[in-house]
């Protein structure tokens, strides 16, 4: 057992931890933070994006041991403390960028990372830096969309990097 | 109409967007056992001995199941729909003694967690005689089960007129060949269960990422001897369907087992490994099609044979070939038509409907086929189209073929395909669209731009149940046997309900897919929960408000025609004062006397029990362009003109289609399941099986056309398949195009690069 | 899916990750970004009994910019090619190699050396590696070596790296001529995904346009990358677009592709001939040949 400790989402957390535990079921079956999915468990889909110091990476192939001493930002930590949805699930919502929802944790983390630091984004930027994650639902269209207002939006608000 | 065609954002959202849905896997109950499945290695095997000594011993290991724990449990499943030509054969919950296709289950660990009984499963030693199996269509082959030494699962022949005259009186006569092969839904959250069984109250729980909760129930209480009352069967928040979790799977019987068996919670999650194994496929077809036709592109007469691969098992029946032949003259009008099939068995996954259900394959032959006529007349591509359209004045319009349920005759209800042809060609400016082509083409791109229409088959029965309820806070819950895998219906039958009770959709919960909440219900597939469970809400939700206005009336003291409703109040509208909240009356009700005069309970459960299955229509034009020197084909605009009746909600509409349409394109440029010659999968994982991304599909464009379906009370048809329907066809109508020749190059889907890099022209010389 | 149990180390210096290859032996295996090894490990086509996490050895990611060679860390991420100037200004082909390496989510984890080590033989990091004459430092507990990567790739997947070693630095030596010009071009099913072919081509002309020196390189065509003889037979000529063409289609019609679910032998070759002409051609236009 090797323990770990680890700021997720803002808050410090620790646990014991096997080795082979990935940094995925971790944050699922642990810290009960599900928002973060497994589709394929090989690294080929995307649902499982969390950001790891601040980068996108796929949490079924990273294990929670690795995890130690890092900042993960999960789905879950996007919107405000006070509830406020992030500029980009709020223009998932509008652009109606999701169906099922399994994908679109994936989703919002990749395109969150990348915004900061592409603000500006062509459409064709979003369609090539989202082409690791699937979705079988929405054919894309309205995720780009979604992606391009986002960027729109936190240009506008200044948001820094 | 209020929210009815609204563009309403989804109440699903907020709790997606947050992280805070919860799917099956989200599912953690206290002193829950995980599971594990040892599938069979390969495609046809004796299994002589199952050996679990080992994996018992294994520290964390609680049980081990192979098919000699099983009892009366073990016998085969029920085939839904069954049929009289059927030679049927289903799974049981886990092999006996023969495993038929590479994946098939042959027992289960259960662990205390998911990393044990996966390791535990490599000590569980089977002794397997493999056996030789059929991985082709030809006669001949092993034979799957022993009492159908042919293979031979199902033989079926429609026919509309003498097609054999027909034939020999048509002026010309065309022959093809054209193929179809395998692919799967891939919706990315896998299958998964947890049950749970409560011995205090003798209740069996069972949370199923399943398009069909109510027919698990059935299939458990069948199986496992329970009473409906003591099983409840609930599909949480699923990540998507598309047919892969349509059918009862045999998993779906066997975790409820399990945890009866145990006495304590058990869950099972699909890996995308086993997904690929053995979630169900579709599509593989062979055809063979002959047209006999006039020289101005008038088909007179259509006749097509074709084999179907049905796997291993026929759970349903003989649905998707039926599917294919009874759907073959789509949107046209053919005086003289024979479709028919042989569906047989090869020691593969079983088929079973996928997004489309057989109706691809027979767009993509009447498509082809149309091409080729267009082609051998000289006739524009469109206008053979128009010219053998069913026409608004022929409607309704009989196919004279029996539909896929034999309820009758395939009868286009409504619809005005040729307008839908028409707009989808305006919006796309076709006649610019193929200038500009062929300018491209004269200076060596290869770009080409194709067309395909449809028919679609939607709202199948045989019923969908609503049960609509207020309680004494006033909240209005609808309960609905139809499901949800990301087609919204919390939002779209919360729009439904919200008008016909005068409230908005904020006020209406939709609960769907639990067995709990409504007693009877059917499930999604087939393009039919807006439809059949849509309009049974309308009525429930209609039903509703008139026992709400009669009992106002009652509690008020005034007729009925006195009475004024402004959002949940009912007021006496002489005198506003006077008033009455749907809170007020559901507490009436609970306590309702025979002086009050109405039953009890402010609630109301209606069934639609549609007459016929209402067809949805539409028409797409891609433009593509080939690279010529890898042959990778890229879509470079999309457009569509649909008609699938009044839209609820059009913004959901329209990311039905999207979807549809980025599936369509999967499965015609990238999604291939391959088996080798032993039938093992080659195609075995994402590194494969290669769906489309983000830079695989174009934005499209799309135009509705809403042509009222006469058949249910919200004039709808379904949408949720109508997408994938002519992908591939449209696909193939624009790569011939951007090689130059008019129809028929391309007869096979999906087109590997290989196939599709030996039809271009050979590299020039002496350019870099 | 998930691992079979092994046993994990996080050393935080080189030495001590040697010092436990030494150890555990054949038990053993380096774990860089994990991008291939962990979909295998999770699928457990691959069983180590030890895992020997480098991830927290900060040493092994430098970047160093001198004036005679780059030298890249092998645990430089693939993301840090595409935003390292220095890198894209010594080594252009890796930095736009790096856009067409898998996905962003992969390249943030997925290491320069790790790819290397693991010789997928679709990938682009070996080629580039090839095409830029690049020498491998390895390191064991025993001793020190360099490796030219000509040496390096020995066969499908597997590579000069003792069971003990690792690959701890890459050395890019400068091209000594006025001017230089690298391409890579590939074709996948996908946008990231292994090249179904691929070519990477460097060539360097002297003040008078003469080219000095070429390297073409395959990739996705057999068990390992294949440095083009044609490319060589171009020294001490002028480049033109027709000769770069034919030393393209005379460097594919060496190759002996192989057949597998994606592409045909056929396939291969004929899409190696268009691409070993288009990089030539693009490498040259950058080096300033005259069209």
């Amino acid at each position: 057992m090797h323990a770990v400790r680890l700021t997720v989402n803002g808050a410090e957390r620790q646990a014991r931890v096997i080795p082979r535990l990935l940094l995925a079921d971790l944050l699922r079956e642990e810290f009960g933070l599900t928002g973060t999915h497994l589709g394929c468990e090989h690294g080929a889909c995307g649902a499982c994006t969390v950001l790891v110091d601040g980068e996108p990476v796929r949490s079924c192939l990273l294990f929670a041991v690795q995890a130690d001493e890092c900042r993960v930002d999960t789905v879950e930590g996007l919107a405000g403390a006070d509830g406020a949805l992030h500029p980009l699930q709020e223009a998932f919502r509008a652009r109606h960028a999701l169906q099922c929802g399994f994908c679109t944790p994936g989703m919002l983390m990749t395109l969150t990372a990348y915004l900061r630091e592409r603000p500006s984004p062509t459409e064709a930027d979003i369609r090539e830096i989202l082409s690791g994650n699937l979705c079988r639902c929405t054919g894309y269209q309205n995720i780009v969309q979604a992606g391009l207002d986002a960027a729109a939006a936190l240009r506008a608000a200044g948001v820094p990097r | 109409m209020k929210f009815v065609g609204d563009r309403y954002l989804r109440k699903e959202d907020p709790r997606l967007l947050t992280g805070r849905g919860q799917y099956v896997g989200d599912i953690a109950l206290a002193g829950m056992l995980h599971a594990a499945l040892v599938r069979s290695p390969h495609a046809h095997a004796r299994m002589v001995r199952v050996d679990a000594a080992r994996a018992r011993e294994h520290p964390g290991v609680v049980d081990v199941v192979s098919f000699l724990d099983l009892g009366s449990a073990g016998r085969p499943f029920p085939i839904v729909p069954p049929h009289p030509e059927l030679r049927g054969h289903n799974f049981s919950m886990l092999a006996d003694g023969r495993a038929r296709f590479v994946g098939e289950v042959v027992a289960v660990v259960v662990a205390d967690s998911r990393y044990t009984a996966e390791d535990a499963r490599e000590l569980v030693d089977v002794e397997y005689e493999p056996l030789p199996s059929a991985q082709t269509l030809a006669p001949g082959a092993p034979a799957v089960h022993d009492d159908v030494p042919d293979n031979l699962a199902g033989r079926v022949t429609l026919a509309r007129g003498d097609v054999e005259a027909a034939l020999r009186a048509a002026p010309r006569v065309v022959q093809i060949k054209l193929g179809i092969g395998r692919g799967g839904g891939q919706p990315m959250e896998t299958r998964g269960l947890v049950a749970d069984w409560n011995a205090a109250l003798g209740q069996l729980t069972v949370w199923a990422s399943s398009q069909v909760p109510h027919q698990i129930r059935q299939f458990i209480g069948d199986l496992l001897d329970l009473p409906p009352h003591q099983v409840r069967v609930v599909a949480p928040d699923v990540g998507g369907g598309f047919g892969a979790k349509l059918i009862v799977y045999p998993e779906d019987v066997l975790i409820p087992f399990l945890a009866r068996r145990l006495g304590r919670p058990v869950r099972w999650l699909e890996d995308r490994l086993e997904h690929m194994l053995a979630a169900t496929q579709e599509r593989e077809q062979e055809h063979d099609v002959t047209v006999g036709f006039d020289a101005t592109g008038r088909i007179l007469a259509l006749r097509d044979r074709f084999v179907h691969d049905t796997g291993a098992y026929t759970p349903r029946g003989l649905v998707v070939p039926l599917l294919t032949a009874s759907m073959l003259t789509g949107p046209y009008r053919i005086p003289a038509v024979l479709s028919s099939f042989e569906s047989r068995y090869t020691h593969r996954v079983p088929v079973t409907p996928y997004r489309g259900a057989g109706q691809p394959q027979a767009v993509f032959v009447i498509e082809r086929v149309l091409d080729l006529v267009a082609r051998e007349t000289g006739r524009e591509r469109a206008e053979v189209r128009l010219a053998n359209l069913v026409r608004p004045g022929d409607m309704p319009w009989d196919v004279g073929l029996p539909n896929y349920r034999a309820s009758g005759n395939v009868i286009l209800d409504s619809g005005d395909f040729p307008s839908v042809l028409r707009r989808a060609l305006e919006s796309a400016g076709y006649d610019t669209l193929r200038a500009e082509a062929a300018a491209a083409r004269a200076q060596g791109r290869l770009v080409g731009v194709g067309l395909a229409c449809y028919v679609e088959l939607t709202g199948v029965g045989p019923f969908e149940a609503a049960r609509v309820q207020v309680d004494a806070r006033g909240r209005i819950a609808v309960f609905t046997g139809a499901t949800t895998q990301g087609q919204s219906l919390e939002t779209t039958f919360a729009q439904v309900a919200a008008d016909e009770l005068g409230l908005t959709p904020e006020d209406v919960s939709v609960i769907a897919g639990d067995t709990g909440g409504i007693e009877h219900g059917i499930g999604s597939f087939a393009s039919r929960a807006a439809v059949v469970g849509g309009s049974a809400v309308a009525l429930a939700a209609r039903e509703l408000r008139a026992k709400a206005l009669v009992l106002a009336a009652r509690v008020l003291g005034v007729a009925e025609a006195e009475l004024q409703q402004t959002g949940a109040v009912f007021a006496d509208r002489r005198r506003l004062e006077r008033r009455v909240t749907f809170a007020e009356l559901a507490r009436a009700a609970a306590g309702a006397t025979a002086a009050l005069g109405v039953e009890p309970g402010l609630e109301s459960t209606r069934f639609f029990q549609p007459a016929d299955m209402t067809y949805s229509s539409g028409a797409h034009v891609a433009r593509v362009e080939i690279d010529p020197l890898s042959a990778r084909v890229t879509v470079t605009g999309y457009w569509i003109s649909h008609d699938s009746g009044r839209l609820i909600n059009p913004m959901v509409v329209e990311g039905q289609i999207q979807g549809g349409v980025a599936l369509g394109i999967g499965s015609a440029l990238l999604e291939e399941i391959v088996y080798d010659q032993d039938g093992q999968l080659l195609a075995g994982s994402y590194m494969d099986y290669l769906l489309p991304t983000a830079t695989d599909v174009p934005s499209m464009d799309i135009d509705h056309l809403e042509t009222l379906s006469p058949l249910n009370p919200l004039g709808i048809k379904g949408v949720g398949e109508s997408g994938a329907l002519p992908v591939p066809a449209v696909l193939a109508s624009a790569i011939d195009d951007a090689l130059g020749v008019r129809g028929g190059r391309v007869t096979r889907m999906p087109l590997g690069l290989a196939r599709l890099l030996a039809l271009l022209p050979p590299p020039d010389a002496g350019s870099p | 899916m998930r691992p079979a149990p092994f046993e994990y180390f996080a050393p935080r210096a080189v030495d001590e990750a040697l010092e436990l290859l030494a150890r555990h032996g054949t038990d053993a295996k380096p774990l860089a970004g994990g991008q291939s090894l962990v979909p295998m490990m999770n699928m457990r086509l691959a069983r180590p009994a030890v895992l020997v996490d480098l991830n927290r050895v900060a040493a092994l990611a430098a970047v160093r910019a001198e004036p005679g060679s780059l030298r890249l860390g092998a645990l430089l991420r693939q993301s840090a090619l595409e935003r390292d100037a220095r890198i894209a200004a010594a080594a252009p082909l890796l930095a736009e190699a790096a856009p067409l390496i898998g996905h962003l989510q992969t390249r943030a984890r997925g290491t320069v050396g790790g790819s290397l080590a693991h010789a997928d033989p679709a990938a682009e990091l070996p080629a580039c590696m090839l095409a830029l004459d690049a020498v491998f430092h390895l390191r064991s507990a025993r001793a020190g070596r360099t490796c030219r990567a000509a040496d390096f790739f020995r066969g499908l997947l597997a590579t000069a790296l003792e069971s003990d070693e690792l690959l701890v630095e890459i050395e890019i030596p400068a091209l000594a001529m006025e001017r230089t010009g690298q391409a890579i071009v590939e074709v996948a099913r996908r946008h990231g995904d292994f090249a179904l072919v691929g070519a990477c081509a460097v060539l360097g002309l002297d003040a008078a346009g003469i080219c000095r020196h070429a390297e073409l390189v395959f990739f996705g065509t057999g068990d390992v990358p294949h440095v083009s003889r044609a490319a060589a037979a171009l020294v001490g000529e002028r480049p033109t677009p027709a000769r770069l063409g034919e030393a393209g289609r005379a460097a594919a019609a060496e190759l002996e592709p192989r057949a597998d679910l994606h592409a045909t032998v056929e396939y291969r070759r004929r899409v190696a001939a268009g691409l070993g002409a288009q990089a030539l051609g693009r490498a040259a236009t950058r080096a300033g040949m005259a069209s």
